[in-house]
């Protein structure tokens, strides 16, 4: 096994495939797949809200005009710019442009952390309002039906929190692509696995997306 | 579709190096990408686990020899069920044909060099074994008493007990679940062998296509549910719990979306073994090929829509009872499809009755058991009146005992060969099987009668009229647990000892025939190239009438 000398590229295609193409194919297929399991998942949260909603309308649109629209708006656009950002790289790789390629994984990961700091700022004003019903925390709810906005309170932190926790994630991968990028690791073979990425990126956004208006707009105003 | 001029080079097997010999040291299993390598590790963890919680049964079954409560404490008692339930289901019935079996045979059967993502393949055998010592760690340190259900708000209030450390230990195994049906679904579309049609697919295929998709959707909504209970016991999200607002029966629900797919999930790939067994011991290509393949896929579709079955007593609108009711009777219509086509295809077949033949004939039987008391339970009234009795404790075990089990230890028996390179000794294992049988329903057709009595399953302590019962179903696990060691015994001896087998000792239509016996880490020498149906026995025998392909 250690009869080869010259030292040469390693292949990228793996030893069970019969062409790149195969390869390609058979990982966006299981990225896609991964994606339905996470729909799944989110799946639960998104029907806990909608039964603890139905059983209390307006209990959810006060709780939500607690939330803070501009900031919440603020990283809706963040978060769909760096979408933009990792679908460009994405394209960058294909076309073997590798500054542009780092450039624009390094902005969608500031994009990604500007988001998760704004999360936390958001957390910790609830924090400071007597709105975050955690771990025996005080909930000071003056409306009514305080039991209702407190259940709104806490789907929004476990429905946010494992957004973000999604997004931390996607922030690990990224830094790995752009570590093995910045080495030139990534040699004939970029452009698939930043495509396979971005697919998981656009994931988390998309359900930003939905969570976006199910916390924030509710409210009617 | 094996042609025997290619099985008569590849038996000259000395001068090839398999996948057992590849590499001796410890590094090289535990670092191995081998699906094969992996299955055998897969193999190994969940025997494990299965001596873990058959031993936690033993303990029950003498225990409840008597009426009193004198064996253990009674929240011994509730900690032994507990984890009895939730080791046999979530550390050996779900990996147990899919991880171990389908990944040794899967890449095989479709002429591939391995599983599509062989990393993720190794990882997913680490899941599993990291989420096994989250839950033995919750048992060595005190035990879990909820029961394999979890039932909130006793899981996520009241229970004092390593709730948490088994919910982890769970979730994190769901993982394992997950990435082991995303890697076959993948690998089933994508690496095919040339001329591998849809329709020239065994049928042990379709079945784990379908399984893996019931393990791709359904697994993450256990996970969430876990995590929710998590939630609650960590920070007070009170998502099932009536004071902070929240609903029990939510986690009842979300529950059981997925457990009640997971129970097809171990059954599934069991019909699939007995879809290979059936045709090659009766030499015969099954009985309507294309309706076992696609009942398969409405059993995997009806699955997720008939949880509400479980909650008929629990607070649902009756009206959603009786949707649920109906739809869970449509699960028996592709069940029956498959019992009949699997009968069918013995009529007229030149029929023996190897071991994995005996397996897969009790599997028919205990199966149409085990679905037919499903029913019952169906029934709306009916089971007001066996709701968590014995006769749903008989009823499951029919299916995951009787159906599962009986199937995995057929394919066991039927792959050995191929695994291992050696043959299991006949004699002692066609008597293990009858053995097995025989304890089986002794062991659980006396649950019927006791649950239709109207004993409570989880009970400590019961009325003396039902000790006979009660005995007899002991005496009746005695029996099973020897049928189970005898296998354990003789297969390892013939690691030794066995004689050593041909490529294809059974003359069985299949890829995973025509490599060597044990197969190279590559398969194949060369990609084969598929050109005929899956099971064409008749011309198998009809080219090399004795000795066949060996």
């Amino acid at each position: 096994m250690r009869i080869e000398t010259a030292p040469r590229a390693p292949s990228p295609l793996a030893h069970h495939f019969d062409d790149i193409q195969q390869q390609h194919e058979a990982g966006e297929l299981g990225m896609w797949l991964f994606l339905c399991t996470e729909i799944m998942f989110f799946g639960g949260l998104f029907l806990a809200y909608t039964i603890y909603r139905t059983q209390d309308e307006a209990a959810f649109a006060a709780a939500s005009h607690e939330l803070d629209l501009f900031w919440g708006t603020v990283n809706t656009a963040v978060l769909l710019t760096s979408s933009l950002t990792m679908a460009l790289a994405a394209h960058a790789a294909e076309s073997f442009q590798r500054k542009q390629l780092l450039a624009l994984l390094a902005a969608t990961m500031v994009l990604g952390c500007v988001f998760i700091g704004i999360k936390g700022m958001e957390y910790h004003h609830k924090y400071i309002h007597g709105l975050m019903p955690l771990m025996g925390l005080p909930f000071e709810w003056h409306g009514a039906s305080s039991g209702h906005a407190e259940m709104f309170f806490d789907l929004y932190f476990l429905m946010t929190g494992v957004h973000a926790l999604h997004m931390l994630i996607g922030l690990g991968v990224l830094l790995a692509l752009l570590v093995k990028a910045n080495r030139g690791g990534l040699q004939g073979d970029f452009a698939a696995p930043v495509r396979i990425t971005g697919l998981y990126w656009h994931f988390v956004d998309i359900v930003w997306v939905f969570l976006f208006p199910l916390l924030y707009l509710i409210g009617a105003r | 579709m094996p042609s025997p001029s290619t099985a008569g080079a590849v038996s000259n097997r000395t001068p090839k190096r398999d996948y057992l010999s590849a590499g001796y040291t410890v590094r090289s299993w535990l670092l191995t990408t081998d699906h094969k390598r992996i299955a055998i590790l897969y193999l190994l963890s969940i025997t494990l686990f299965f001596v873990i919680g058959g031993l936690a049964a033993t303990v029950v079954r003498l225990d409840l020899m008597t009426p009193q409560a004198d064996l253990v404490e009674t929240e011994t008692f509730n900690k032994l069920f507990t984890a009895h339930g939730v080791i046999m289901v979530f550390f050996f019935l779900i990996p147990s044909i899919p991880a171990v079996l389908g990944n040794f045979i899967v890449p095989l059967m479709l002429g591939a060099r391995d599983l599509a993502f062989p990393r993720l393949n190794l990882l997913s055998w680490y899941v599993y074994v990291l989420g096994g010592l989250f839950t033995v760690y919750a048992l060595l340190a005190g035990g879990v008493d909820t029961g394999w259900t979890f039932y909130a708000p006793y899981s996520s209030t009241y229970s004092n007990t390593y709730v948490m450390a088994t919910a982890v230990g769970i979730f994190i195994t769901g993982f394992s679940s997950i990435l082991t049906g995303l890697n076959f679904i993948v690998t089933i579309h994508k690496m095919r062998a040339p001329g591998l049609t849809w329709f020239r697919l065994p049928l042990f295929i379709w079945s784990i296509y379908a399984t893996s998709i019931i393990m791709v959707l359904g697994t993450p909504v256990l996970a969430i549910s876990l995590f929710l209970v998590g939630m609650e016991r960590l920070l007070g999200i009170g998502i099932f719990d009536p004071r902070l607002g929240g609903d029990p029966i939510l986690f009842q629900h979300l529950f059981w979306f997925y457990s009640h797919p997971a129970v097809y999930i171990m059954i599934l790939p069991s019909m699939g073994v007995v879809s290979e067994i059936i045709p090659c011991f009766c030499r015969k290509r099954p009985f309507g090929y294309s309706f076992i393949g696609f009942s398969s896929f409405a059993i995997a579709v009806f699955s997720f829509l008939v949880w509400g079955h479980h909650l008929f007593v629990s607070g649902q609108s009756i009206y959603a009872g009786m949707v649920f009711s109906i739809l869970s009777y449509l699960v028996a219509i592709p069940s029956a499809v498959k019992v009949f086509n699997w009968t069918a295809s013995l009529h007229k077949g030149s029929i023996s009755f190897e071991t994995p033949m005996l397996y897969a004939l009790g599997f028919v039987g205990l199966f149409t058991m085990g679905g037919l008391t499903g029913l019952f339970v169906a029934a709306l009234a009916v089971d007001v009146h066996v709701h968590d009795t014995y006769f749903i404790v008989a009823h499951f075990h029919y299916i995951m005992v009787g159906g599962a089990v009986m199937g995995y230890l057929g394919g066991i028996h039927f792959w050995w060969p191929k695994m291992t390179g050696r043959l299991y000794p006949e004699g002692w294992a066609r008597f293990s099987a009858i053995l097995i049988f025989v304890g089986f329903n002794l062991t659980f057709f006396p649950q019927y009668i006791l649950g239709y009595l109207g004993m409570p399953r989880r009970y400590h302590v019961y009325p003396e009229e039902f000790q006979v019962l009660n005995v007899m179903s002991s005496a009746g696990a005695s029996i099973l647990g020897l049928g189970y060691f005898f296998p354990l015994t003789y297969l390892i001896w013939s690691l030794m000892y066995g004689k050593i087998a041909s490529p294809n000792p059974w003359r069985a239509a299949g890829l995973e025939w025509q490599t060597t016996s044990p197969p190279p880490t590559d398969n194949f020498a060369e990609t084969p190239v598929v050109v005929d149906e899956a099971y064409d026995y008749q011309h198998i025998d009809g080219v090399s009438p004795a000795g066949g392909a060996t």
